[in-house]
């Protein structure tokens, strides 16, 4: 083999330049490791700059009620009590000091009028807890912790007299492969996209921050980096997926005009006071309100529309139900006849307020539609529908340590590419504060793994080699099988066939299509040469996306009720018994494979923290029963 | 709309290249970026392009489209003639990659001198208290999304290689102006450093980089010229001078009695005290020396040399160098009048110590 390989050694290398993945390396380099951060595009372009709404932490400045066991509590139930309870809890107990600490890396919020951090409401947010600016709080945080980086660089620079003696941005660089001895990792190999010439970086703790599968659907807010990586990486490693069947469909979308169908209108437009109309002008939420959530959602226009100046006495809008919630009746509403002609409904803030009262309030919103689709929100509704947003899915990890399970050592993931923390249903809000928690507590674990090893493992050459060839293959061939057509046939089956609404037939269908997908990837050809070749990056990601894609349409066909992000037209209600199952993914040799695995059971005085009569729409009545014993042995104890 | 337009898009790499013709599909409501995708996906499947969220919130896909900097994702077709040819080229001012892509590293690096957000010491974390008004200013600087079209259209680096080594450039101006606006920053020579080392003076406030802001910055009215003006308020106003000096006074005396440690003195300054610029005396303790007023026996700063070019001279006319009118003889770090403590001379109030 001539090709030329560059290698760098690291103790930790991150995959990812999002909200995770620098968070990570950040901690990582704290620690005092050298660390890499790899990233797919330049630096501070990640997908985490499209966060709109804010970051959820119950730091209690608006309503001073608020603590993290209110915030535990709206995440259990926004997901539906899949969530991983552990995750959920450290996520809302950890929040509010990962966003203080931005403010010492040079973030700047929103303020209240004494000075603290502002905090908005939010869908299934018991009380306005999402720190934000204006509505591009992704920005904020990625350049705050891009900035940071660089500041840890000009100390290094003082102290080494290089930028890049202990953290090293690679950007636009992609990996390919993960290497192992025996079970424990050993590197990474990749290519840089300017040049296409291939890197291995040798590594003892690989951290995964690489976001989501998006690009496999057809209507997406996602960017094109979204081709499930970190998932395939993982899985190929020997790591298992949880909850690959739970995506979540950002309920507003823009439908119209075309160029940019799939970008997210924010939540915060609803929460601020807009509302969805069908084609008939009516307000239809109030006819989607579920039973689990009657007694917190107004009944009447009248109530919902109080509740925007007067939240204590008056119950919330329909408009700020969970997303699934949202999202599941725009569809029914289309479905029905009811929507407009671009397939969505219409969202209006324009009668609902000032015009220059949403200009300052949704600065970026406004300047947006004006800008890119010459439509005045101030003026006229907005159309919007369902987009594939978001996967809640991901690499099955310790909660505590972000550590993969499945046999491999050394592999942590953080951020979207992680499952667990976000049960069946992301709340808005939650996975900018997800980003700076479980990073931070990936990479300072990744840290202390490199740190007690006692060997460094090895990569392989063999391995190498066969990196590199699988990489060049797709150059080498000439089947004239565009990655471009292939991935369009891939959407096409994703967003048909295990969309937002699902079916036994259809879901056993994709299977089968998938199934011949994969053998045309198995074919695909990239014309043109290695420098900067988008087809050939392309190429490269679809067997990524299709392993994932594999993943979801096997795990939405075997779970069989209706959750969260995971609606079976065929099993349109939730199942306590489902409830107990997490579905996990693995690789049997290029097959994936699905087992079923109980959820952990939560801590007492977790459980606690709910009341009996929310716990029996979610558990089984033995799972009741158990609860019921607690509160006695409480009660008992009290006495 | 709809049917074939006709575009001219740049294809080559650092060793050359030209326009290459294409007649693509364009449908009604698309921008420049969905034609990109087309074409990648139809004719040139390897047409090297950025891109990231198509939403105008990262920055990847900035281009010029008809000689303009603009971003690919932002350009509606319908702001073309129905017939008008659309031509697609790679920033100028960037070294090619390949096609549409360009090196920008330069941005990067420009990022990495820029010294960072320095926390306030005595503030843990949550215990930072603004108010709204005060970090708004600030704020409208961080909506950049560093899509460096700022720095591409900037006349100052645009045709001029030679200047990227000592210009930073717009975007790293409102960087430097954001931290000096933000009520926390402890770091309170963030102006002299743009002017000193960042190469503010460069800029001739033609306000080119305010017209290509997709974000709508007013990087010149709000950035720049604030900047330049407190940079020379401090340096050459006589009535700022004389109320810095009133301001210091009372450590001055502190530090006479002996109690107090010089060094200590000089770092006590409070925010927006004045920064002696004693004869190149960058030296921290002639520094501290000087501001004990009078010391016969003081190390005397010594005076540096002027600014020359690489043949030894001053620069002869305006045009190549960084400022109007001629540089001082006395180096720049010298300026007039004098700061007191740095002249061997005791005035009689001065020496007036309450006892």
């Amino acid at each position: 083999m001539t090709t030329r390989i560059e290698r760098h050694h690291y103790d930790v290398v991150v995959i990812g330049a999002g909200g995770a993945g620098l968070r990570a390396a950040i901690e990582a380099r704290l620690a005092g490791k050298k660390t890499a951060i790899i990233s797919k595009s330049l630096f501070g372009k990640a997908h985490t700059v499209m966060a709109e709404g804010g970051a959820a932490a119950a730091m209690g400045n608006v309503n001073s009620r608020d603590n993290w066991q209110v915030h535990f509590r709206d995440t259990m139930r926004g997901g539906k009590f899949l969530n991983n309870f552990r995750m959920a809890e450290l996520h809302a107990k950890e929040s509010p000091q990962r966003i203080w600490e931005l403010e010492t890396y040079g973030a700047l919020f929103d303020r209240t009028k004494d000075g603290k951090i502002s905090q908005r409401n939010f869908g299934g947010h018991e009380y306005p807890r999402l720190a934000h600016v204006g509505d591009r709080t992704g920005l904020e945080l990625i350049r705050t912790l891009q900035q940071k980086i660089v500041s840890l660089q000009q100390e290094d620079k003082r102290e080494f007299g290089a930028y890049d003696a202990r953290i090293k941005v690679f950007a636009e660089t992609t990996i390919t492969e993960l290497l192992l001895d025996g079970d424990r990792v050993a590197g990474a190999f990749g290519y840089y996209r300017e040049s296409g010439e291939f890197v291995l970086f040798e590594a003892p703790a690989v951290v995964l921050a690489t976001g989501g599968v998006g690009r496999s659907y057809k209507v997406t807010s996602n960017s094109w980096e979204y081709t499930g990586d970190g998932h395939a990486l993982a899985l190929r490693a020997g790591a298992t997926l949880i909850n690959m069947e739970f995506l979540q469909f950002h309920p507003t979308g823009m439908v119209w005009p075309p160029s940019v169908k799939g970008i997210l209108v924010t939540e915060s437009v609803r929460g601020d006071g807009g509302i969805l109309k069908n084609s008939e002008g009516k307000r239809f939420m109030f006819d989607y309100v579920p039973d689990v959530f009657r007694k917190q959602y107004a009944e009447t226009e009248e109530e919902a529309d109080r509740w925007y100046k007067d939240p204590d006495n008056n119950r919330r809008p329909p408009e700020l139900l969970p997303r699934d919630e949202v999202a599941r009746a725009i569809n029914s509403e289309v479905k029905a006849g009811r929507g407009t002609k671009a397939g969505g409904v219409y969202l209006d803030i324009a009668s609902r307020l000032p015009a220059e009262e949403i200009r300052r309030r949704l600065p970026s919103m406004y300047h947006q539609f004006k800008e890119l689709a010459d439509v005045d929100i101030t003026k006229e509704p907005m159309e919007v529908g369902p987009t594939c947003h978001y996967v809640m899915g991901g690499v099955e990890v310790d909660p505590d340590s972000g550590a993969a399970y499945g046999t491999v050592q050394g592999l942590f993931a953080a951020g979207e590419v992680s499952g667990g923390m976000h049960g069946s249903n992301r709340l808005g809000g939650n996975s900018l504060s997800d980003l700076l928690v479980f990073g931070r507590r990936a990479g300072g674990h990744a840290a202390r793994y490199a740190e007690q090893l006692t060997s460094r493992p090895k990569v392989s050459t063999t391995d190498v080699e066969a990196a590199v060839d699988a990489a060049l293959a797709p150059l080498q061939r000439d089947t004239g099988e565009s990655p471009y057509a292939l991935q369009q046939d891939l959407q096409a089956v994703m967003g048909d066939l295990v969309g937002i609404i699902r079916r036994r037939e259809e879901l056993a269908d994709a299977l089968v299509r998938l199934a011949e997908l994969r053998e045309r990837v198995t074919k695909v050809s990239a014309s043109g040469g290695r420098r900067y070749n988008p087809g050939w990056h392309l190429a490269l990601d679809l067997r990524n996306m299709l392993v994932v894609s594999e993943c979801t349409a096997k795990a939405a066909l075997e779970r069989e009720e209706s959750r969260g992000g995971h609606t079976r037209e065929d099993f349109p209600t939730m199942s306590s018994k489902w409830r107990q199952v997490n579905l996990v993914c693995s690789l049997d040799g290029d097959q994936v494979k699905l087992t079923h695995k109980p959820l952990p059971k939560m801590r007492a005085e977790l459980i606690r923290l709910f009341d009996r009569t929310e716990l029996a729409k979610y558990l089984t009545d033995e799972e009741l029963a158990d609860f019921d014993a607690l509160a006695a042995d409480a009660e008992e104890a009290g006495k | 709309m709809g049917g074939k337009r006709h575009f001219r898009v740049w294809r080559g790499d650092e060793s050359g290249g030209e326009l290459q013709d294409y007649q693509v599909e364009v449908n009604e409501g698309e921008v420049v970026l969905d034609v990109i995708h087309r074409l990648q996906a139809t004719d040139a499947p390897d047409l090297a392009c950025r891109w990231n969220c198509k939403a105008g919130k990262c920055g990847s896909c900035s281009m010029e489209i008809n000689g303009m900097p603009k971003l690919g994702c932002m350009t509606r077709m319908s702001t073309f003639e129905e017939n008008e040819t659309v031509t697609v080229t790679p920033l100028r001012t960037f070294p090619i990659i390949r096609d549409l892509v360009t090196d920008v590293s330069f941005n990067y690096e420009k990022a990495r001198e820029t010294p960072a957000f320095a926390p306030p010491a005595d503030l843990a974390p949550g215990e930072y208290r603004m108010q709204q008004v005060d970090v708004e200013r600030s704020q409208e600087f961080r909506k950049c999304i560093e899509c460096f079209l700022c720095q591409n259209t900037c006349h100052v680096v645009r045709d001029h290689e030679e200047n990227k080594q000592a210009f930073a450039g717009p975007r790293y101006f409102i960087r430097a102006a954001e931290l000096d606006m933000h009520p926390l920053d402890a770091k309170t020579d963030r102006k002299e450093y743009a002017q000193a080392e960042q190469g503010l003076g460069f800029c001739n406030i033609t306000k080119c980089c305010t017209e290509v802001c997709p974000e709508h910055i007013k990087i010149t009215d709000n950035a720049i010229i604030p900047m330049k003006e407190r940079v020379v308020d401090r340096r050459y106003d006589p009535l700022v001078w004389l109320g810095s000096k009133i301001f210091r006074r009372p450590m001055t005396e502190t530090v006479g009695h002996g109690e107090t440690s010089v060094l200590g003195a000089v770092h006590a300054q409070p925010k927006g005290g004045v920064h002696s610029h004693a004869g190149g005396s960058h030296d921290p303790h002639a520094e501290a020396e000087a501001q004990r007023g009078v010391n016969w026996h003081r190390q005397v700063p010594k005076p540096t040399v002027p600014p020359v070019d690489e043949h030894g001279r001053l620069p002869l006319t305006e045009l190549t160098f960084d400022r109007p009118a001629a540089p001082s003889p006395f180096g720049d770090d010298v300026t007039f009048p004098m700061p007191v403590e740095h002249l061997n001379y005791a005035h009689p109030e001065q020496d007036e110590k309450k006892h």
